[in-house]
């Protein structure tokens, strides 16, 4: 099917194209391929903000005070935000928007609710692609909001180019600061509801745990802002140095590092999806209970999984 | 493979009981769609612009303000001035038997369920429904 035309929609800025374009590669398969192939040529403009931190730290309220400030500046806000899906059910209730209600009847702005549908990294599998459509549909800013994250929801990083990372006060000692995993992401810091006690301190741990860190005169200083999202205070610094982040991302040729870096991963993340696509034939049922039963290991199996679509492939002849 | 219904589940008007909302919010993400509940007070503009960017299959509304001939009927006309009269439209709340009927067939809501409708009768109302509206 060609895409050209819901393309130039999403170009021209009709909204319905958009939401009906990011249903699309939300349900994934070779629709959304179709339509990510004649996307992607019009993508790497938008400037991708990721925000993370722990459940209840306010990433949706601050998220809704970032795209004000962004506004205010002239540019074209999407927010993408991300909620978990109910291991069991695979529903989910998606309540990011309860948050922004300020940015309601704004047109400059498009909010999309998105369900993690089983992935684990803090972010949906479409999540990526859904930032490619906001980019085509011409958004300046894309900011993306991750599941609740706890220690190793790191995801974010990798597909944003500014990562937020949303600390408030008494989630910890400072050891916590330390620790590996989504403390070493931030591009900056956000210290929220800086209106409470031992805000300053939390600030002060970090800052403290930054300077342990290696010292490249040229290397991005990470700053530790303070913000209290719910009265917008502190919101427009952040959005400065967000700004001054990418920035600095494009002038240090940092970008084009990153962008081949996750170029790389979304190669083999497609590759993946496909392989698993291709190669799930009538064999898997069989292959599956055997691995079960301990008659056959896991590698073996997806071994034989693969010469099987080798032989189907030169039969036909021509691969697809 | 069976697609994830997406339904936005929002109260217009002024009153600030969201029970029922919330109690509707669960049911439908146990039956296993996605819910967008975007919380009180909401105008008929917002509702339909939600769904829009959301591209829900469905709108809940839930209305105990006594306003639902006035609200209601916007929702209804907005969505037809976007084009999306594809969306199941479904109310519950304090609404009459009367006030129901002008609401389906004047209007063109799709159901409204009273007190005492159980959280199962909706949700097979939507999944028996939501095929036959989007295809």
């Amino acid at each position: 099917m060609d895409y050209g035309d819901l393309i130039a929609r999403l170009r021209s800025g009709e909204r319905r194209a958009l939401a009906r374009a990011l249903s699309l590669v939300e349900r994934g398969g070779p629709a959304a391929r179709a339509l990510l192939a004649a996307a992607y040529p019009h993508s790497g403009k938008a400037h991708l903000v990721g925000v993370t931190g722990p459940p209840g730290s306010g990433k949706s309220t601050l998220v809704s005070q970032l795209a004000l400030e962004w506004r205010q500046r002239g540019a074209q806000v999407g927010v993408i935000a991300v909620d978990p899906s109910s291991p069991f059910s695979g529903g989910a209730v998606l309540g990011d928007r309860i948050r922004m209600q300020q940015l309601a009847g704004d047109t400059g702005v498009f909010i999309r609710s998105m369900a993690s549908r089983g992935r684990l990294g803090g972010l949906a599998r479409a999540t990526a692609d859904a930032a490619i459509l906001m980019d085509v549909a011409r958004f300046d800013h894309v900011l993306i909001e991750t599941v609740g994250a706890g220690q190793s929801e790191v995801d974010i990083a990798r597909t944003a180019h500014t990562t937020l990372v949303v600390d408030i006060p008494g989630m910890g000692d400072d050891v916590q600061s330390i620790k590996a995993g989504i403390l070493e992401i931030a591009d900056i810091f956000v210290v929220n509801k800086a209106d409470r006690e031992g805000a300053e301190r939390v600030a002060q741990q970090l800052r403290t745990m930054l300077q342990f860190g290696s010292r490249d005169a040229n290397a991005w200083q990470v700053p530790v802002l303070l913000t209290v999202a719910s009265e917008g205070r502190g919101c427009a610094a952040l959005v400065a140095a967000a700004n001054e982040h990418y920035a600095h991302l494009q002038q240090s040729g940092l970008a084009e590092a990153c962008a081949h870096a996750a170029a790389e991963r979304e190669l083999s993340a497609a590759l993946q999806e496909l392989a698993l696509e291709q190669t799930r034939g009538p064999a898997w049922d069989t292959l599956v209970r055997q691995i079960a039963q301990r008659t056959r290991d896991p590698y073996a199996a997806a071994l034989e999984l693969l010469n099987q679509w080798k032989q189907h492939q030169s039969c036909n002849g021509k691969p697809n | 493979m069976e697609r994830t219904i997406r339904v936005l589940v929002a109260k217009p008007g002024l009153d600030g009981h969201d029970r029922g909302a919330k109690i509707i919010a669960r049911a439908l993400r146990d039956a296993g769609m996605e819910v967008i509940y975007t919380g009180l007070q909401q105008t008929p503009q917002m509702i339909v612009e939600a769904a829009l960017q959301e591209d829900v299959d469905v709108i809940g509304l839930s209305i105990l303000s006594g306003a639902h001939m006035t609200l209601l009927p916007k929702v209804m006309q907005l969505l037809r001035e976007a084009q999306m009269d594809d969306v199941l439209v479904v109310a519950g709340g304090i609404i009459s038997d009367e006030d129901a009927q002008v609401l389906c067939e004047q209007h063109g809501m799709h159901a409204i369920f009273g007190p005492g409708a159980s959280t199962h009768e909706i949700v097979r109302y939507i999944k028996d429904q939501v095929g036959v509206a989007r295809e």
